[in-house]
């Protein structure tokens, strides 16, 4: 018996949310091959190491370095190469952070073995072992499942919230390892010198439960307040397609889409958006999809569940006022 | 000081071909090309493209290779970068490239980045609009042993030094890399310039080298597929849209509200 190993990552201390999803990932390829699921936690401690047992894993490992850099990416790779090293694992799992995505492929590359990116399902050959990995292709026009060839491991980046985490389970067992691995100072070739945030004001896009989807129908970026006033009356977050941020209209930091941010809100009010399907590769495990936009014939009119074809400027006062009171009463 | 800049490309189906007319061809597992409408090159590759040239701009003096590699070129297509102001540009075309996956394609843009040499910085758009792996460029920082920069929405050269901003969900991190190294872009680098009627006459005085798999040193074992394509087909949507239609406009938006409500949507 083999093991899939996930590449968990630490986010303020704790284990990161993206760790429960790769868990479960691991859990259904697992269920598969019969494989058991190991959690690298690189940084961490042994209290997180109990953490990912009681979200499902079977083992963690848990590797500390003094070389190793907070939010470099080099570190974790090393990091993580050396572990995959000495554990063999048939399949590592990633997340699609910014972390995870830089790390998972260089790993991939390194050991000089395949590796498939932003992944929806995952799953297994109980007699080869190999994965299949489902992902969107062409801008999400199209879905593809490709197989891996012979060599461990198959790296594996799974798209974020693509599995749902499971509840931690405190009653499970299993083993906490420590690993003691030593970095080279010629592993790390970058340096993080500055980070800067940029504290936007409300509800963050990737934890709204609705989101107001600004297109390019639009017209301009003056619109934007009254999007705003609309994603206040349910507290929460304005987004935007590629075409506004492009324009300059809103910055990048609003893009939903194949780049940009992928969100999965329980409604998605789009004003203006034609649905492309690169703009639909970040939305579209939204809950219910809603449309304001003048052409019938707009590709959002296939994915929303609702919608009214008409002049966003008519239409949105009239729904954000009648929603304002329909939510105050 | 003169900087050897290479920029890699990919010629891509146009991700503005229209839906009607994208189809697959699900028993050759392939996407095929909609009658009349030219390739492009790739959107993120044209803004690595604009990256070498603002870089260039910046430090006076550099020389901006751009490399492809595949088997079907469409010679006006592939020559944008050359009219946007690259100085030159090497083709790797080869019928053996017509089913590299991306290990393969990046071991070929390693080999032929060597075989360029000396290069301080590799621009690479973040991924391509038709498989958009978005790893190929990992792979070659990782087979030329440089360090990797990634989704770059600005870039800084120093002395022997390079240092980009990358976007973050709540802000951006700076990180700095000596040369040689490679940095990927997207669109948050900034729109591609157009090309000018000078760049354009220039470029059509170019003609791109062109280089084999053999010119290389690489056969077809080097460059097996490490992934094998299984299915590929377009998803189906069953979801069924209800039109909400009002006395005018304000009132289906009134209407709309209510229908949410009353589903229990919001």
């Amino acid at each position: 018996m083999s093991e899939i190993l996930i590449f968990a990552e630490i986010e303020e201390g704790d284990l990161h949310s993206t760790a429960g999803e790769l868990i479960a990932a691991g859990r259904k390829i697992s269920d598969d091959t019969g494989d058991s699921v190991s959690v690298a936690i690189i940084g961490g401690n042994q209290d997180l190491g109990s953490k990912a047992i009681a979200l499902g894993a079977d083992k963690a490992y848990i590797a500390n370095d003094n070389a190793i850099s907070e939010g470099v990416a080099d570190s974790y790779l090393a990091a993580l190469h050396k572990i995959c090293l000495e554990v063999e694992p048939n399949v590592v799992l990633s997340s699609k952070t910014p972390i995870g995505r830089a790390v998972g492929p260089r790993l991939a590359y390194r050991l000089g073995t395949g590796i498939a990116q932003d992944c929806m399902d995952v799953s297994a050959d109980s007699g080869s072992g190999r994965v299949t990995a489902t992902r969107p292709v062409y801008g999400g026009n199209a879905m593809a499942k490709f197989t891996f060839a012979e060599k461990n491991p198959q790296v594996i980046i799974m798209r974020l919230k693509a599995f749902e985490s499971a509840e931690p389970d405190s009653g499970r067992s299993g083993d906490v390892v420590e690993l003691n691995i030593s970095l080279d100072e010629s592993d790390i070739k970058t340096k993080l010198v500055e980070t800067v945030k940029q504290e936007s004001e409300g509800v963050r896009l990737e934890d709204a439960s609705v989101i107001i989807g600004m297109g390019r129908g639009l017209g301009g970026p003056e619109p934007f307040s009254q999007l705003e006033d609309l994603a206040k009356v349910f507290n929460g977050a304005v987004g935007a397609s590629r075409a506004v941020c492009d324009a300059g209209w809103l910055d990048h930091s609003y893009q939903i889409g194949l780049t940009g941010k992928t969100v999965t809100p329980d409604v998605y009010i789009t004003v203006g958006i034609s649905g492309a399907s690169q703009h639909m590769a970040g939305c579209s495990s939204s809950k219910n999809i809603v449309a304001i936009n003048k052409d019938g014939d707009a590709n959002i009119f296939k994915e929303a569940s609702f919608g009214v074809v008409g002049d966003w400027e008519k239409v949105l006062p009239a729904f954000t006022e009648t929603a304002r009171e329909l939510l105050d009463s | 000081m003169s900087l050897n800049i290479i920029v890699c490309a990919k010629q891509v189906m146009d991700p503005e071909t229209p839906m009607s007319a994208f189809n697959v061809d699900e028993a050759a597992k392939r996407v095929v090309p909609a009658q009349g409408i030219p390739p492009v090159v790739n959107g993120f590759c044209e803004n690595a493209v604009e990256a070498a040239l603002k870089v260039k701009e910046g430090v006076g003096e550099a020389t901006i290779t751009v490399i492809s590699v595949g088997n079907d070129f469409v010679m006006d297509v592939m020559k944008k970068p050359l009219s946007m102001g690259a100085d030159q540009m090497i083709l790797v075309q080869d019928p053996a490239t017509e089913n590299l996956d991306a290990l393969g394609t990046a071991t070929v843009l390693s080999k032929a980045i060597e075989k360029i040499g000396q290069p301080d910085i590799v621009i690479c758009g973040q991924q391509a609009s038709d498989w958009d792996n978005a790893h190929v460029p990992m792979g070659i920082s990782e087979m030329l042993g440089m360090a990797c920069l990634s989704e770059a929405r600005s870039i800084d050269i120093g002395e022997g030094t390079v240092t980009v901003a990358s976007s973050r969900s709540d802000g951006y991190e700076v990180f700095e890399a000596a040369t040689p190294c490679l940095i990927t872009v997207n669109n948050e680098i900034g729109e591609p310039r157009y090309p000018t009627l000078r760049g354009i006459m220039q470029a059509s005085r170019k003609t791109p080298e062109t280089w084999t798999l053999a010119d290389l040193g690489l056969s077809d074992s080097d460059v097996a597929p490490a992934l094998t394509l299984t299915e590929l087909f377009v998803p189906v949507n069953d979801r069924q849209c209800e039109i909400i239609e009002g006395e005018d406009e304000a009132d289906s938006g009134r209407l709309l509200a209510l229908k949410l409500r009353e589903e229990k949507i919001i």
